[in-house]
């Protein structure tokens, strides 16, 4: 993994922690990268997912110094959600990092 | 960092919001002020944020220092607000656009930015400026009127949708001010207005703090999505 994508992952258990700390023992994300964030399998109501998202748009803005908005109607509409899993959404900010460092 | 509550006032430069601003100031809030004028001179804990209330990056920006500077948002009174006395047949399309982007866009995204700071505390209160502009039916405020009837449904829904969030989201409708808002209304429309309230007066500055002291009151937090007009209209 390269350097930016280990701070990617850091944000996100980072997020998760803060969203986990809000949901009752039940409901929170284990800390795994296959954890499902979001699914018909289980993962985050719209409550978790919502802090989930401003979370990490907050952390994102401190780390790297720019503003993203990860849960625009595109991302939403995907027929396969980035917020599936840590993996994925990992990889969806990485490449949203990807598009406004070339902006 | 002091340990006291932070509040944030839109408008501040002048009429409710320099008001506001200063009435909590003298409280002993942290009081963050903005507008597209500078201010310099409000006695107490305050800092001003000198933009437009409808330039998203700049509001970010100024959300964005305040979770850094505070750690906190307690409080956003989002007064930021212009009017424009016209006939519908005479409004020119800019004034529409310059009066909804004010007032319905510049509310939205303050509701927006402040409920994302408060939720981290599971505690907040916002309170919007509505008018009894919507309730009367104005004539000649048609445009201000329904910018304020979309205000009125943002703060009916988002107190749903942030109740969860531990925010309370209500409004406040005041009755005609002796403000810079008005001063352009001729006074024999301006007297019929009052004419039509139950209490027969101007508002004053400190039926809008009433109103916004008890929204704000920790005992408060079971009452959101209320719209309380001033004057018995």
């Amino acid at each position: 993994m390269t350097k930016d994508t280990d701070r990617i992952t850091d944000l996100i258990w980072d997020a998760i922690e803060e969203v986990n700390a809000l949901l009752p023992e039940d409901a929170r994300i284990a800390r795994r990268e296959d954890a499902v964030l979001l699914g018909a399998a289980g993962g985050l109501d719209s409550f978790g997912l919502v802090n989930l998202v401003v979370a990490l748009e907050q952390r994102i803005e401190d780390e790297f110094g720019v503003t993203l908005t990860l849960a625009d109607e595109k991302a939403m509409s995907h027929r396969r959600s980035p917020f599936r899993s840590v993996q994925t959404l990992r990889e969806y900010v990485a490449e949203l990092l990807k598009q406004t460092s070339h902006a | 960092m002091l340990d006291r509550p932070v509040i944030m006032v839109t408008g501040a430069s002048s009429g409710i919001g320099r008001d506001l601003a200063e009435h909590y100031a003298r409280a002993k809030y942290q009081v963050v002020g903005c507008s597209r004028r500078a201010v310099t001179d409000v006695a107490g804990e305050y800092r001003h944020f000198q933009l437009d209330v409808t330039d998203e990056g700049a509001v970010k920006a100024m959300f964005s220092a305040v979770r850094k500077d505070y750690g906190r948002l307690d409080a956003l009174l989002n007064n930021a607000g212009i009017a424009s006395m016209n006939h519908v047949l005479t409004t020119p399309l800019s004034t529409v656009l310059d009066v909804l982007r004010t007032n319905v866009l510049g509310t939205f995204l303050f509701c927006r930015e402040a409920a994302k700071l408060m939720r981290t505390r599971k505690h907040g209160r916002i309170v919007n400026f509505a008018s009894v502009a919507v309730p009367l039916k104005l004539e000649g405020e048609a445009i201000y009127a329904a910018s304020k009837a979309a205000v009125i449904s943002l703060t009916e829904v988002l107190s749903r949708e942030l109740a969860d969030f531990g925010v309370t989201v209500n409004a406040i409708g005041p009755t005609p001010i002796r403000t810079a808002l008005i001063a352009g209304v001729a006074e024999e429309k301006l007297n019929n207005l009052v004419a039509r309230q139950a209490i027969r007066r101007f508002g004053e500055y400190r039926d809008v703090t009433n109103v916004t002291d008890f929204f704000l009151r920790p005992e408060s937090d079971f009452v959101t999505g209320q719209i309380l007009y001033l004057g018995g209209v």
